[in-house]
Parts: structure tokens; C-alpha cells; sequence
């Protein structure tokens, strides 16, 4: 079972919200509606699940309405319609003193601004949630003191939450959010305040937390770049509807439909498409105990190419034979692939290698990159121009064409 | 057609509250009395020098900005300035023989100030939280704000008769809704994250406001504490035409007899009053921080 389930959520702002839920259910929209009963559609029809331990990012511009959604899952907002099953408990039906008990052991929150007390250490703030619930000063103080150790805080303790740059506030925002022990952490654009390179640290050591901690993350961000790094998987909204879910790559590669197109276009995709979604599968190969250079040949002229991957018959990858060498290799009427075998190639690669770590490879080299597994089996070849495809974001044939006509 | 006389309601109105609110406005009289009888007592029966060290100090800790920044060189620099003056201001009123008058005139000050605050600043938290209220405070607010403050002398004296209670009663209406209204702006002004903060934490409504609201809201609130004072000084010059005692008293009196002298000297009296209060509770907000 997921950890978080919603179905047919509805948020709908202002006082005429039921007659404005029959309307965007009869498929009226955002604008019409507003104009009609003067209520904002923040949130339509969303359906999705969490699991367990995953990252789980929303991703939409201002007023696509991702905060108004996150604030549904512990109800700052009260949603119109729908469920939020929490596991397989409904957040949405629990009373007031449920939803109080929900707010302090199993969810906690992480403000874009930090929503700290500004009259208050660094210490008392980070003590907050376990105060409110009753825990005695000495040990929320000595569960605060750890949280503040793991966000890298030590030493600070003392000092008022006003003195502390953006980046040390939101670690304190952090450490307080953590400091209850909740299964699931709701971080609202909680690094947009921050400039891009603490931003930057601060997602590494989000990443670097979650390997340790295994929480449950909802993180809601307008930056792209940010969805990908800490994503593992991103939901994208768009006018109070979720366009597209799915895992980064599965986002970049087949983007659902414009919005979600024009949104991947500006994205740097070297570092997040991957070798294995680059490379061709489908490059004909040879064995090498049972095959020839004559069969070598036909099958390079039927693939339109000038080498081939050579396996065992494992499949385990062994190197590339050329086409003049196979000729060559006919004219002596020999059979034996071995002695034109390239063996020492370049490296091999594996599936996850993103295409920037790829590009370098190539230089001063003819041949493609075998893609193989851990076994060494081969998957597939990269080749350079899908690579640069893929990095400059230009189409193949285009290279190809710039290439024919001697660059730029 | 006959004249419209709001008057003659008004009139009427207020002659049934004192018929059949009797008990409650004499018990009203007597916590009033009460208040004023034991500050004015207490201000005068202690010798004056020892008023005068005590109003220094508190204006000496309060400026350099609490106990502990009162011991350091950075505060002794911003406290000396207004515990001289107090000790100098103080000196002079006692030189002019107006030591009498001005602590009758502290006394009502602070009595009436206390209990505007008291029914001030609950009302301003109960307008921050519930909207409806506040769409009734408000206007009401606007009401007491504009009315000349001598019209609220009237029915004083015809709940209370004349003396202090009457001028302490007009003063605190006078000087309430600086309270209502700084209170109520400031937990409003309270940033929305903040709250939603506490509240994503499971904060009660009453750890929301304990611990959250009302500390973010102090500067706020304690500037309306400042007002609420120097409101009441204002008005407790005026509340001496029913027979409020103090400086306002002999300032009247000289107004009576056209002695400018004398109005003066008792004026000057209570400009000296008015900035130890002003810059006492100015940096009432500053305490506690660097």
C-alpha cells in the first residue's frame, strides 16, 4: 500500500465553493468559474500516491497551485472535496483533536520563509514542536540539540534565528521540522529563498539526509532543475491539475504534452538523461565463437554502419570489428573474427552515466560507446551524435547537416 | 415638523442605567477609588527622594535596555541622558511645591492607563482573531475616538458624581482604543507563515497565541501601551473640570482665574511627566535585545 494516497481532491477558495466544485465537475473552467461564483480553483481532480521513503516532488509554476495542494495534506487548507489517505487512514475525515495528534508526531512542515520565531535561539525554535505537544524543556532541548548536530548547526544553539544567514535559518527550519520525528515532511519551495549556491549545498545534504533518515518527502518547488536532483518522482500541476507524473527521466524523455514540453526545453538534460535512454539497442551485434566477416559485412551494410559490437556468447561485450578490417580479413578467406578484434576500447559505460560524463569519452575516438551492465553484458552503443543530440538539445539530423556543411 | 432630538434619548438612556445600575456603578466606584486612593497614597506617603531614585532607575534600566545591558558601558551611555532628567524634572516640581500634585497626577495616569490596557488588550486580541467582532469594535472605536473628550465628562459625573472616579472613567474610554487597535494590528501583522508554522506543528489556539502571537506582536502592542499613557495624561488634565486632583487641577484653576503664571508652572509640571512616561515606555519595546 502507498503511504499517501489522494483521490479526487478538490480545493476550492471562496464562500460559493460547493456550487463552484458542481461547476468544475461539470468541466467548467478556472476562468469561468471564477467569473461565475467568484471562487478560485486551486486544486482540480488530483490523484496520485506517495510511497514510502520516496521523494516526492510537485512541480508548477506560481499559482498552479502546489503550495495550496501541499497545505491539503496536513489541512492548513481544508479541501473542498476528495480524500487524502494517510496510511489508509482519511487525513480529510479526522476531527480536531486527530488532526492536532497528525500535526505533531507524523507530519511536520518546512516554510519557503521559514515561519521561525524570531524571539526565539536558535535552540527554542528547533524545541518548538515538542514543546507544544508537553515534552519536558530537558528533553526537547536534548532531542533539539541532536537535530541541530545532524543539519550541521552545532555551536549556533544560542544565537537568535535573526542573526543566522537564509541558508543557516532553513537548516533551523529543518532541524525543527525533523525534531519531532515525523514519518512524513512537507517542504514547501523550502530552498527557493536561498541564493543558488546554498541552494545547491542544501539539496545535497536534503539528498544526503534522506539516504540516512527515510522519510517520506513531499517537496514543492517552480524550479525544474531542483524537481530533477531531488526528485524520484515528480508530479507537474498546472492550473490546479496535475499534467504529468513520473520519474525524471520519464518526464524529460516523453513529455506529456506542451506545458510539460516547454517547461523540459531550458533544462540542462546532459546531467539527467542517461546512457541508457540515449543508446541504441537495437545496433546488431556479433558473436564471436560462431560468426564471420562475411556475415560481419552483410549486417553492417543492412545497419547502414562501418563497425559492430562484438559479444560472446553470454553476451558479455568484447569489442568492435571494423568494416575495412573485415574485408581484409575476406580477402584472406580466414573466418577467425578474433584477429581483427578491437579489444582495448574505450571505457565502458554503464546505464546511468549521464550524457555529460559521456561526452568527454569520445574525444579522439572513432568508435561508439558500449553501454553494458554490471556483468558486462552489452545493453546497447552510444554514438556521438546522439550524445551531442541530446546535450545541445538539437535534433540528429541537424547535427548531421551542420556537420556535412562544415560547422556553424 | 418637529425637531429630531437625539438628545432627549441619550437623556433618558442614561437616566435608567444610573436608576437600575446602581449597585454595579457603585461597585464600579469602588475598585476605581480603590486603585487610585492606594497609588496616590502609596506615591506620597513614601519620602520624595526616594520616589525620585526609584522613577531614575526604572527610566536608567529601562533606556539602556534591561538588567543586564544597565551594567555594561554601551547602556550606561543610552540610560544616564533620561535618569538626569528624571532626577532634575522631579527636583524642580518638588522645588515649585507641585510634588503633591504630581503624584496625584501619576496615580491617576497609571490607574486609568492600567485599566484601559486591562480591558484594551483582551478586546484587540478577541478583534485580531474574530472578524465579526472586530466589524463591531471598529466603528465603535471610531466612535469614542472622534467624540470631543469633554463630552465624556457628562455622564461620568451623572454615574459617578465628581472626584477622581469620574476623571479616571472618562480617561480610560478616552485612551482605550489606542490599546484596542495596536493590539489587534500587530497580532494580525504577525507573518502569515509564522502561524501556519505553529499550527503545522498542532499548536492549540492558545499556544498559537501564548506562544506565538502576542510575542510577535509586542513591539506593536507595547507602542499602543505608550499611546494609552500619553492619551491619559492628556485627559487627565480635562478630567480635573470634575474634580480630578493634580496638575490638571491647577492648570484649570489658573485658567479660572486667568493666572498664566500658575498655569504655567503646572503645565510645565506635566510636560515634564509626559516625556519620563513617553521615553520610559518607548523603550519598554527595546528591552531584552541588543
Amino acid at each position: 500500500m502507498s503511504k499517501i494516497e489522494v483521490k479526487d481532491l478538490y480545493l476550492i477558495f471562496g464562500s460559493k465553493h460547493k456550487q463552484a466544485l458542481e461547476l468544475v465537475k461539470k468541466g467548467m473552467s478556472k476562468d469561468k468559474v471564477l467569473e461565475k461564483t467568484k471562487c478560485t480553483v486551486a486544486v482540480k481532480d488530483a490523484n496520485f500516491s506517495i510511497e514510502q521513503g520516496e521523494i516526492f516532488v510537485v512541480m508548477g509554476l506560481s499559482g498552479s497551485g502546489k503550495s495550496s495542494l501541499i497545505r491539503c495534506f496536513n489541512r492548513l487548507n481544508e479541501p473542498t472535496a476528495g480524500s487524502i489517505l494517510l496510511d489508509g487512514k482519511d487525513v480529510i475525515k479526522m476531527n480536531d483533536d486527530q488532526l492536532r495528534q497528525l500535526r505533531r508526531t507524523e507530519m511536520s512542515m518546512v516554510f519557503q520563509h521559514f515561519g521561525l520565531l524570531p524571539h526565539r535561539s536558535v535552540l527554542a525554535n528547533t524545541a518548538f514542536g515538542l514543546e507544544i505537544q508537553g515534552v519536558s524543556e530537558a528533553e526537547s532541548y536534548e532531542k533539539a540539540r541532536e537535530m541541530i548536530k545532524t543539519v550541521g548547526l552545532e555551536g549556533y544553539e544560542d544565537m537568535m534565528t535573526g542573526e543566522l544567514s537564509g541558508g543557516m535559518q532553513q537548516r533551523v527550519g529543518l532541524a525543527r521540522a525533523l525534531t519531532t520525528n515525523p514519518e512524513i515532511l512537507l517542504m514547501d519551495e523550502a530552498f527557493s529563498a536561498l541564493d543558488p549556491l546554498i541552494r545547491t549545498n542544501m539539496q545535497d545534504e536534503l539528498i544526503e539526509l534522506q539516504r540516512k533518515l527515510k522519510k517520506t518527502i513531499v517537496f514543492i518547488t517552480h524550479d525544474l532543475d531542483e524537481a530533477l536532483k531531488l526528485g524520484d518522482r515528480i508530479a507537474i500541476l498546472k492550473d490546479g491539475k496535475i499534467v504529468q507524473i513520473g520519474t525524471p527521466e520519464e518526464i524529460l524523455v516523453n513529455p506529456a504534452d506542451d506545458y510539460v514540453r516547454a517547461f523540459v526545453e531550458n533544462v540542462d538534460r546532459s546531467m539527467i538523461v542517461t546512457a541508457s535512454s540515449l543508446m541504441f539497442k537495437n545496433t546488431g551485434k556479433l558473436i564471436l565463437e560462431k560468426d564471420g566477416p562475411s556475415l560481419a559485412l552483410r549486417r553492417m551494410r543492412e545497419m547502414g554502419v562501418n563497425r559492430l559490437p562484438v559479444v560472446d556468447r553470454e553476451n558479455v561485450f568484447l569489442g568492435f570489428v571494423r568494416d575495412n578490417d573485415a574485408v581484409e580479413l575476406k580477402k584472406k578467406d580466414d573466418r577467425d573474427l578474433n584477429k581483427i578484434l578491437i579489444k582495448d576500447v574505450m571505457p565502458k559505460v554503464a546505464p546511468d552515466t549521464p550524457a555529460a560524463d559521456l561526452l568527454p569519452l569520445f574525444i579522439d575516438k572513432q568508435l561508439p560507446l558500449p553501454v553494458v551492465d554490471d556483468d558486462g553484458k552489452l545493453l546497447g552503443v552510444a554514438v556521438h551524435s546522439s550524445v551531442i543530440a541530446e546535450v545541445t538539445g538539437r535534433d540528429r539530423e541537424e547535427i548531421i547537416e551542420i556537420k556535412n556543411s562544415g560547422g556553424l | 415638523m418637529e425637531k429630531l432630538d437625539i438628545g432627549k434619548y441619550i437623556e433618558s438612556a442614561i437616566d435608567s442605567i444610573t436608576q437600575h445600575a446602581g449597585p454595579v456603578l457603585d461597585g464600579i466606584a469602588l475598585v476605581i477609588e480603590g486603585i487610585v486612593d492606594g497609588l496616590q497614597n502609596a506615591l506620597l506617603s513614601a519620602p520624595s527622594w526616594l520616589i525620585m531614585i526609584l522613577m531614575a532607575l526604572i527610566a536608567y534600566y529601562v533606556q539602556a535596555g534591561g538588567l543586564k545591558l544597565a551594567r555594561t558601558k554601551k547602556g550606561f551611555r543610552k540610560g544616564f541622558g533620561l535618569a538626569i532628567f528624571t532626577i532634575i524634572g522631579l527636583f524642580l516640581l518638588l522645588w515649585m511645591d507641585y510634588w503633591e500634585e504630581t503624584m496625584q497626577t501619576l496615580a491617576l495616569v497609571l490607574a486609568s492607563a492600567f485599566l484601559a490596557l486591562l480591558t484594551g488588550i483582551p478586546l484587540g486580541i478577541w478583534a485580531a482573531r474574530n472578524s465579526k467582532a472586530d466589524q463591531v469594535i471598529r466603528p465603535v472605536l471610531d466612535f469614542m475616538q472622534t467624540m470631543p473628550a469633554f463630552v465624556y465628562l457628562i455622564p461620568a459625573i451623572l454615574f459617578f458624581s465628581v472626584g477622581n472616579v469620574p476623571g479616571v472613567v472618562a480617561t480610560v474610554v478616552f485612551s482605550l482604543p489606542p490599546a484596542v487597535r495596536l493590539t489587534s494590528l500587530g497580532i494580525r501583522g504577525v507573518p502569515e507563515e509564522v502561524v501556519e508554522a505553529a499550527q503545522s506543528f498542532g499548536s492549540t489556539k492558545r499556544q498559537l497565541l501564548f506562544k506565538v502571537q502576542i510575542p510577535l506582536a509586542m513591539p506593536t502592542i507595547l507602542a499602543g501601551v505608550n499611546q494609552v499613557i500619553m492619551l491619559a495624561l492628556s485627559m487627565v488634565v480635562i478630567a480635573s473640570m470634575v474634580g480630578a486632583a493634580g496638575l490638571g487641577e491647577r492648570v484649570y484653576s489658573g485658567i479660572l482665574q486667568a493666572k498664566v503664571g500658575l498655569g504655567f508652572e503646572a503645565g510645565l509640571g506635566i510636560v515634564i511627566l509626559a516625556i519620563i512616561l513617553d521615553r520610559v515606555t518607548q523603550a519598554l519595546g527595546g528591552l531584552g535585545k541588543k
